[in-house]
């Protein structure tokens, strides 16, 4: 009895020492994928730092009102001004949406005159 | 194994037959066998040691063959987890009210020589020489030819300069990691932002630190690692800062002023829109300081917090406020107006003569000199002392920049009855423009203390009363009409009802003895919109001249007035103010489309 005690605590002791050998090494894997994230986020980081502070650079308020100046013949923009502001009563509502043709008029000819669209 | 009998029975025999003493045998038998026995045991015990001095040669040598390899490895802590972020290393980003960027971080590369290791140095210095124009060829040379086993060549370099002396190809150019603080907005908010330069520097890297303004002011907190990288916000918004600098630029040019200021400040927190002083700089190349004459003459020099200017007339509001305050008067009393008003040695006299008597209302309207030096003299020296501390005109501005401190204001040595009088009207106590936004706003939010500050902060302050709540109304009542009737009738801005105070100061002589007669700062301090005050905007030039008429105005009317008028009409779009237009006809929703 005494023998077989001994045979499975010896047993016991050699799984634990292959567990854990195991488990050390998983987690040295784990440490190692946790540092080549680390890099990964950190150069990430440091491309949207660089993408940020170029997108800040882009827009920086002098570029962006000699832009609005070049392209004042096609966009017309202005500073802001009181007169921007508009009333709730200047805003057209929506407009309905077109109801679902029902009975559908066949066309089969061109436009029937100048300036009148074809139903 | 044989064993081998102690009395051999043919060896017995045959002694016994001869006579002989059998136990000799017996004897002789067992000391062999004992000696064998001594044999194997000792054998036995030989091997015994061999293997424990075997084992002990291996546990020492395994504990000093580790011993050995830990003494001469680099110690390295055993790391059962990753900690922390990776990212934050780098000096946190500075944001404006809306999170845009105002200053942040780019990596970029240094560049030096270990000329030791060069083949062609000549070669090498000629081509430095065409990327940087700026290096001196000679120096170079000598530098490279010389003792020297280690030189800077730039601190900072651009990625195209950077491939341009890769492709030099020498082997002795060397690059090392190098943050480079960025503003991208360039001039706009150089003052308030200040600027960054290099600390300790080595090889691999370099400490970034602020060297002024809130780079300075916040280098601790912009670096600490237990914030995350995470962006300090300001209370400024970059648009209207743009706009504001623009408007103020302009106005500067037109009014041919040396220099000028303005606070856009929010008067119930105390939060700083815009703070704009001109001349200015670009922080991304922060000018020297002045070693020879006067640092206020400096585009470094921050005339918004850091001057601190005889600001004029705009300081009567306080005098009749404190009045008000203390009951001595009420809007419609009567105040002698009479001219000059002789103490002592002085004379105060009026820009014209407005009469025998003014209303206190009209007192701030015409901006008489008399009629305020009058009320001082009813509130005398200790209240309106007390009541200008509490404003804040005592003591240098707290508003986080670190050249707050050097903006404390001058004060009278003594300040008897004539200082009260002449501080009344902004004469013999000097502010700066931020002191000034500061003291309207405690005046005119409904009467509470606020603290200037640059950080955006969501809540309000709720600082000790200064004056009651009826005479803050009163008191915006009055900068209203002296922009509806009075002063500053340039400064009605369609839509945004501004009340506001003209002020126009002659500049003293640098050297004592006396007032310039055609140097003055000129102010308009202003609120919008009186019925409901959201904003302070003070405008302040110094030493303009408006030369559109047949002789040069330089009264604050004609300058900080339309120039304040302008920015309003810029500024309060931006911040959301929506104007107030009078309509005739009833708003009502009328079905527009069909």
């Amino acid at each position: 009895m005494r023998t077989v005690l001994y045979l499975m605590a010896a047993l016991v002791v050699m799984g634990l020492a292959f567990w854990s050998y195991q488990e050390n090494y998983k987690t040295r894997d784990a440490l190692g994928e946790v540092r080549s994230l680390h890099a990964q986020i950190g150069a990430n980081h440091e491309r949207l730092r660089m993408l940020r502070a170029e997108w800040a650079y882009l827009n920086r308020p002098d570029r962006l009102s000699d832009l609005a100046e070049l392209n004042f013949d096609r966009l017309g923009l202005l500073p802001l001004m009181p007169d921007a502001f508009g009333r709730v009563d200047q805003i057209i509502y929506p407009l309905p949406d077109i109801l679902p043709i029902i009975i559908p008029i066949e066309v089969n000819s061109a436009p029937v005159a100048r300036g009148e669209d074809a139903l | 194994m044989i064993r081998t009998p102690l009395r051999p029975l043919a060896r017995i025999l045959k002694a016994r037959e001869r006579g002989e003493d059998t136990h000799a045998i017996e004897a002789e038998n067992l000391r062999l066998r004992h000696e064998a026995m001594r044999d194997t045991s000792r054998l036995r015990a030989e091997g015994r040691l061999l293997v424990l001095g075997a084992m002990f040669a291996i546990a020492f040598g395994t504990i000093g063959m580790r011993m050995g390899a830990l003494a001469g490895s680099t110690p390295q802590e055993p790391q059962a987890a990753v900690r922390g972020n990776p990212i934050i290393g780098q000096r946190a980003d500075i944001t404006d009210r809306n999170g845009r960027i105002l200053a942040t971080n780019l990596q970029t590369y240094s560049l030096y020589a270990h000329p030791q290791d060069m083949v062609d140095p000549v070669y090498a210095a000629d081509e430095l020489v065409k990327i940087f124009p700026e290096l001196k060829l000679d120096k170079l040379l000598a530098d490279f030819s010389g003792a020297r086993k280690f030189l800077w060549i730039r601190r900072q370099i651009s990625p195209e300069q950077m491939q341009a002396v890769h492709d030099i190809g020498s082997t002795g150019l060397l690059f090392g990691p190098r943050e480079m603080r960025l503003y991208p907005n360039g001039a706009i908010a150089a003052h308030i932002l200040g600027g960054a330069s290099y600390g300790r520097e080595g090889v691999a890297s370099a400490e970034v630190i602020g060297v002024a303004g809130v780079e300075r002011e916040f280098d601790e907190l912009l670096r600490d690692p237990a914030r995350e990288g995470e962006p300090l916000a300001l209370s400024i918004d970059l648009t209207v800062q743009a706009a504001a600098e623009e408007v103020l630029a302009g106005g500067m040019s037109i009014m041919n002023a040396k220099g000028a200021a303005s606070v856009l400040m929010d008067l119930h927190s105390g939060e700083i829109i815009s703070m704009v002083s001109l001349p200015d700089f670009d922080p991304n190349n922060r000018p020297h300081v002045l070693t020879t004459g006067d640092q206020s003459d400096s585009p470094l020099f921050n005339r918004a917090v850091q001057g601190v200017y005889e600001l004029g007339s705009v300081f009567k509001i306080f005098a009749v406020a404190q009045a008000l305050e203390l009951g001595l008067i009420n809007p419609d009393t009567m105040i002698d107006t009479k001219g000059p008003l002789q103490w002592g040695r002085f004379k105060i006299r009026d820009f014209r003569n407005y009469g025998a008597q003014l209303s206190a209302m009209d007192v701030i309207v015409k901006s008489s000199n008399i009629g305020t030096a009058r009320i001082a003299m009813e509130i005398g020296a200790e209240r309106q002392q007390d009541f200008l501390t509490s404003l804040g005109f005592t003591k240098a501005t707290p508003v986080e920049l670190s050249e707050a401190p050097s903006g404390a204001p001058l004060l009278p040595r003594n300040w008897s009855e004539i200082s009260t009088m002449t501080i009344s009207y902004g004469h013999g106590l000097s502010s700066s423009p931020l002191h000034l936004a500061t003291g309207y706003a405690s005046l005119l939010n409904g009467g509470t203390r606020v603290e200037p500050t640059l950080i955006r902060r969501a809540t309000l302050q709720n600082g000790p009363r200064v004056v009651s709540e009826a005479v803050s109304t009163q008191a915006r009542d009055m900068l209203r009409q002296v922009v509806v009737r009075g002063t500053a009738s340039f400064g009605e801005v369609a839509g945004y009802e501004v009340g506001g105070k003209t002020g126009t100061a002659d500049k003293p002589k640098e050297n004592g003895g006396g007032y310039y007669d055609d140097k003055v700062i000129t102010t308009f301090a202003s609120v919008f919109p009186a019925n409901d005050p959201k904003y302070i905007l003070i405008v302040t030039f110094d030493e303009p001249s408006e030369n559109s008429g047949a002789e040069p105005r330089r009264t604050a009317g004609w300058t900080a007035v339309p120039v304040a008028a302008e920015m309003i009409r810029r500024t309060a779009p931006l911040l959301g103010l929506r104007p107030q237009v009078d309509t005739s006809e009833p708003i009502g929703v009328t079905l527009t489309s069909n």
